[in-house]
C-alpha cells in the first residue's frame, strides 16, 4: 500500500511527449512513399488530406466524445474558402490555407453553441442538419459556388514563390505532408496537455466533470472551434492541390464516410485517425472499378463488424495484442 | 457567526411529487453535519439540489452571503462547494493519477492549457500525488479506475472531492457498499479531514453518523423533520418511530 | 386560394401523419432502450417493397399486403433485437450509429440488388384514386385513407398505452429501466416486442407511403433526416410529442416546397436547428 520512496525516479505514469520509435517509422512511410511510389502521389496526396480531416474529427470525437454527422462541413467551407479567394483573384497557397481555417473555425465556433446543448441525439441531429443545411445552400448558391458542376477556374501560385504544382503531384504532396505533419505534432501536444486531459474527462465521466469544477461547455466550443479549423485546412488543401471544389465536400457521405475511417482506424488515438483514413482510400482505390452496390454492401459489413467484434479499430486490436505479447513475456 | 452554507425553504417538486419541501438548513464554517432518514426522504435530492444539479422549484441556496441558486455545477465548485456521488461516479478509462490530476488542473486553471505537455505541471501532479498517498491510494496510481476494486473506488471519489479544496464538502454515502469490517479505513479518512471544511455527510450506517457528526437532521418524506446534536436526536421518540429498530448496518 | 392553402394544409397532414407512422418507432426505440437506430429507415423500406413484391408476385390486393408489411417487418425487427441490437444496449451513441449506418448500408445494397435502384410503381386499388370532396375541398382520397389510417393506429396505440398491462410496463421501462426490472417486469421481452412494434409499424408506413414518399433502394438515406428529425424535436419516447412535431414538419415541408420552392429543403432544416435551440430536449422531451 505504500508508495515508492521518495526520491525515486518514477516510471512516467503520464504522457511524457516524447516521440517513440515506432512513431519515428510511421512519420518515414509517407516520406519513402514519395520516392518509391512516383506514380502515386495525387492519390497519395489525397490520403494525406483526408487523413488531417480525420484527425481533426478524431479531437472532437475520440477525445472529447461530440459525435457530429457534420464534419464535412466545415471541410467544405475550407474548400470553398480558399477556392473563392483564388477565383478572385488570389491564390498564394499558405495564406489561402490560414484564411480557409479561420473562416471555418469562426464557422465551428458559430455552431459550437448549438452542439455543446442538449442530449447526444440532439447533438446527432444538430450535426446533421448543419452539414445539410450547408450543402443545400452551396447547391442553391450555384452562381457563387458553381453549384453541381462545382468550382473550377481555382490557379493556385507557386508555395513559397518557388515551387509550381506539377502534374505528377509531386510538390502538391510535399505540400500537404508538411502541412499535415506541422499540424499533427500541434494536435500531438494537444492531446498530451492538460486540456487534452480535459477533453478526455468528459469523454469518461461527462457527469463527473462540472462536480470537478470543470466548464465543460467551455471546453467543448473551445475543441470544436479548433477541429473545424484544422478540417478547414484540410478542405483548402484539397481545393488547392486538385484546383476544383465539387459540392460532395459538403455531403453527408463525406461525414459518414469520416465517421467509418475514424472507427475502422481506432479514435481516439490520433494515428488510428491515419491509418483509418490510408486503408479505407486505398481499399476504395483499389475496389473502385468493382461494383458500387458491392463496396456499399462489404462497407456496411464491416462496419457492423467492426462494431461487435473489432473494438478499438485497427490500432486499438493492435494495442491490445500487444499488451498481451508483453504480459506474457 | 455567519453560516457558509444556508437553504431557505428549498423545495424540489416533480410534478405532483414533492422530493424536497421547504427545507431551512444551515451550515457553519467547521461543521460536521449529517444528514439521516429513511430511503426515499429526500436526501440525495436535496444533495443535488445544493450542488446544482436540478433547479429548485422554490427557495434559495446561500454559500456565505450570496445566492447562489442560479449558479451552475461548475461555477459552484469554484465557489467551494463539492459534493460525492452515491454511486461511483468517475473516468472509467483514466487511471486514478489520472483522474485526480484532472481534478487538480482544472482547479488551478492548467486545463485551459493545450501547448503545454501535461508531465510538466510538476505542482499539479505533486499534489495530486500528496492527495493520493493520504488516501492509501498512491499504490494504485497507475491502475485504470474501471479496473479499481470497488472500495478504492469510493475512495477515489472523495479524492476527487479534496481535489478542488473545497470550504464544504457533500458527502452522498460514501461508505455505500463497503462492507462494516472495512468501514474503519474510511471513517480515518473522514476524521482526517481539514477542521476548517464544512461537511455535509448522507449515511445510513448509524455508527459512522454518530462518531462524526456533531449535529444531525433528520429528512422525512422531503421535510424536515427534526435536528440537533447525537444525543438529542438519539432520545427523541419520532426519530426512532421512523427508524423502528433501525441502528447501524443490516 | 384558400382552398389551395387547405389542400397543402391537409397534404401536409397526410404526409406528417406517415413521417408519425415512421417515426414512432423509433421515437420509442430511442426513448426506451436509449438506442439510436438510424437504420429504423430500412424497416420502412422493407415494408414497402413486401407490398410491391406480394402485389405484383403474388396478386395480393394492396389492402390485405397492409398487414403483412406490417407482420414482415416486425418479425425481421424482432429477429435484428435479439441478436444485434441487444447487444450494443450499453455501447456508446457512436458504436450505435456506425451500427445502424452499417445495417443501412446492407440494406440499400441488397435492396438496391434486388430490386434496381428505380422507383417502384404501386397499383392503388380503384377506390383510393381520385378526388373526394369534403367541405368543398378536393383531397386525394389516398390521403385521406392515409390519415384515416394513422389516426386509427394512433388511437390504438393511445389505448395500447394507457389501458393496457403491456403499455402500463413499457410507460415503467421508459422512465426507470433499473426499478422496472427489480418490480419483476421481463425488460428485454418488452424491448423485443417493443422493438417489433415499432419496426412493424414503420414497414406499415413505408408501405402505404409507396404512393405519396416512393420507394427506391435510397429510401433509408433519404428519409432518415426526417424521422430523426421528428423524434429530436418531438422528443425521444413520446407519442404526443412525436405526433406534434410530425405534424408540423409535415406541414412546414409541404408549405415551404409549395410557396418558396427555391429554398426548398433548406427550410425545414433551418426549422429543425431553430427548435432544437429552443428546446435541446425535443418538444415534449425529458428534462434531466
Amino acid at each position: 500500500m505504500s508508495g515508492p520512496a521518495a526520491g525515486t525516479p518514477q516510471a512516467p505514469l503520464l504522457p511524457e511527449g516524447r516521440w517513440t520509435r515506432a512513431e519515428i517509422v510511421f512519420w518515414l512511410v509517407p516520406v519513402a512513399a514519395f520516392f518509391l511510389l512516383p506514380g502515386h502521389l495525387v492519390l497519395g496526396s489525397q490520403i494525406l488530406i483526408v487523413g488531417l480531416f480525420a484527425l481533426s474529427l478524431d479531437l472532437i470525437l475520440g477525445y472529447a466524445g461530440i459525435v457530429s454527422l457534420g464534419h464535412a462541413a466545415f471541410f467544405g467551407i475550407g474548400a470553398y474558402a480558399a477556392g473563392l479567394l483564388s477565383v478572385h483573384g488570389w491564390g498564394e497557397p499558405l495564406s489561402g490555407l490560414l484564411v480557409a481555417g479561420a473562416v471555418a473555425a469562426l464557422a465551428g465556433w458559430a455552431c459550437s453553441f448549438l452542439v455543446v446543448r442538449g442530449n447526444d441525439l440532439t447533438r446527432l441531429m444538430v450535426t446533421l442538419g448543419i452539414g445539410l443545411l450547408l450543402f443545400e445552400a452551396a447547391n442553391k448558391a450555384a452562381f457563387i459556388t458553381g453549384g453541381v458542376d462545382g468550382l473550377s477556374g481555382i490557379e493556385t501560385w507557386k508555395l513559397l514563390g518557388l515551387f509550381g504544382f506539377d502534374l505528377h503531384g509531386r510538390v502538391a504532396y510535399l505540400y500537404a505532408l508538411a502541412v499535415l505533419f506541422l499540424l499533427f505534432v500541434l494536435m500531438r501536444r494537444l492531446a498530451h496537455s492538460p486540456f487534452g486531459l480535459s477533453l478526455r474527462g468528459i469523454r469518461e465521466g461527462a457527469k463527473r466533470m462540472p462536480a470537478i469544477g470543470a466548464p465543460v461547455r467551455k471546453h467543448q466550443v473551445r475543441i470544436y472551434t479548433i477541429a473545424a479549423g484544422i478540417a478547414g485546412i484540410a478542405g483548402a488543401l484539397l481545393a488547392q492541390t486538385t484546383q476544383f471544389v465539387a459540392l460532395d465536400v459538403l455531403g453527408f457521405p463525406r461525414s459518414a464516410e469520416l465517421l467509418i475511417m475514424l472507427v475502422l482506424g481506432g479514435a481516439g488515438m490520433l494515428y488510428g485517425a491515419l491509418v483509418g483514413a490510408a486503408v479505407f482510400m486505398v481499399a476504395q482505390d483499389w475496389l473502385s472499378g468493382v461494383n458500387p452496390v458491392y463496396w456499399q454492401f462489404w462497407i456496411g459489413l464491416l462496419l457492423v463488424l467492426i462494431v461487435l467484434f473489432g473494438h478499438g479499430g485497427i490500432m486499438g486490436m493492435l494495442a491490445a495484442a500487444r499488451s498481451r505479447w508483453s504480459r506474457r513475456r | 457567526m455567519s453560516d457558509v452554507l444556508r437553504t431557505a425553504g428549498l423545495s424540489k417538486h416533480w410534478g405532483a411529487f414533492k422530493a424536497n419541501d421547504g427545507i431551512d438548513l444551515a451550515l457553519p464554517a467547521g461543521a460536521r453535519h449529517a444528514l439521516i432518514g429513511p430511503n426515499g426522504a429526500g436526501k440525495t435530492t436535496l444533495i443535488n439540489l445544493l450542488a446544482g444539479v436540478h433547479a429548485p422549484t422554490a427557495g434559495e441556496v446561500f454559500l456565505g452571503e450570496e445566492n447562489v441558486t442560479g449558479l451552475a455545477q461548475h461555477q459552484r465548485v469554484k465557489r467551494g462547494l463539492t459534493r460525492t456521488f452515491q454511486i461511483n461516479t468517475l473516468f472509467a478509462g483514466l487511471s486514478v493519477l489520472e483522474s485526480v490530476v484532472l481534478a487538480v488542473c482544472e482547479r488551478t486553471g492548467a486545463s485551459n492549457r493545450w501547448l503545454n505537455l501535461l508531465s510538466r505541471r510538476r505542482e499539479e501532479i505533486a499534489e495530486a500525488e500528496a492527495l493520493l498517498a493520504q488516501l492509501g491510494l498512491d499504490g494504485d496510481a497507475e491502475v485504470v479506475t474501471r479496473n479499481l476494486p470497488y472500495g478504492k473506488q469510493r475512495l477515489l471519489e472523495i479524492a476527487l472531492a479534496l481535489a478542488t479544496r473545497p470550504r464544504i464538502l457533500l458527502l452522498d454515502e460514501p461508505a455505500a457498499g463497503i462492507p462494516a469490517a472495512e468501514c474503519a479505513g474510511l471513517f480515518d479518512v473522514l476524521a482526517a479531514l481539514p477542521p476548517d471544511v464544512s461537511i455535509l455527510l448522507i449515511e445510513h450506517d448509524m455508527q459512522l453518523v454518530f462518531r462524526f457528526a456533531r449535529r444531525i437532521t433528520v429528512l422525512v418524506g422531503g421535510r424536515v423533520l427534526t435536528e440537533g446534536t447525537p444525543d438529542e436526536i438519539a432520545a427523541d421518540d419520532r426519530v426512532r418511530a421512523v427508524y423502528l429498530g433501525e441502528s447501524g448496518h443490516g | 386560394m384558400l382552398s389551395n392553402f387547405a389542400g397543402i394544409l391537409f397534404d401536409g397532414i397526410a404526409y406528417g401523419s406517415l413521417l408519425f407512422l415512421v417515426g414512432i418507432g423509433l421515437s420509442v426505440t430511442l426513448g426506451l432502450m436509449n438506442f439510436v437506430n438510424l437504420a429504423h429507415g430500412a424497416f420502412a423500406m422493407l415494408g414497402g417493397y413486401v407490398c410491391v413484391v406480394a402485389m405484383s408476385r403474388f396478386g395480393v390486393p394492396f389492402l390485405a399486403c397492409l398487414p403483412i408489411a406490417f407482420l414482415v417487418s416486425a418479425l425481421v425487427g424482432m429477429l435484428l433485437e435479439r441478436t444485434l441490437y441487444r447487444r450494443l444496449y450499453r455501447a456508446s451513441p457512436l458504436d450505435q450509429v456506425l451500427f445502424s449506418i452499417g445495417l443501412t448500408f446492407m440494406a440499400i445494397a441488397a435492396a438496391t440488388f434486388a430490386f434496381g435502384p428505380g422507383q417502384q410503381p404501386v397499383a392503388l386499388p380503384e377506390l383510393l384514386r381520385g378526388q373526394v370532396n369534403v367541405v368543398g375541398v378536393d383531397i386525394g382520397a389516398y390521403r385521406l385513407f392515409l390519415v384515416a389510417v394513422v389516426i386509427l393506429i394512433t388511437a390504438m396505440l393511445a389505448w395500447l398505452v394507457a389501458r393496457t398491462r403491456f403499455g402500463a410496463q413499457v410507460r415503467a421501462a421508459v422512465d426507470d429501466p433499473r426499478a422496472a426490472s427489480g418490480m419483476g417486469i421481463d425488460v428485454g421481452r418488452i424491448f423485443a416486442l417493443t422493438f417489433a412494434l415499432g419496426s412493424g409499424l414503420a414497414g406499415l408506413g413505408g408501405a402505404l407511403g409507396i404512393d405519396v414518399l416512393g420507394l427506391d433502394p435510397t429510401f433509408p438515406v433519404k428519409y432518415m433526416v426526417y424521422f430523426l428529425l421528428v423524434v429530436a424535436v418531438g422528443g425521444a419516447g413520446s407519442i404526443k410529442g412525436t405526433l406534434a412535431a410530425a405534424l408540423i414538419l409535415g406541414i412546414v415541408d409541404v408549405a415551404g416546397k409549395y410557396y418558396v420552392p427555391q429554398v426548398g429543403a433548406f427550410v425545414i432544416y433551418a426549422l429543425m436547428v431553430l427548435l432544437l435551440m429552443l428546446f435541446p430536449a425535443g418538444l415534449y422531451g425529458r428534462r434531466t
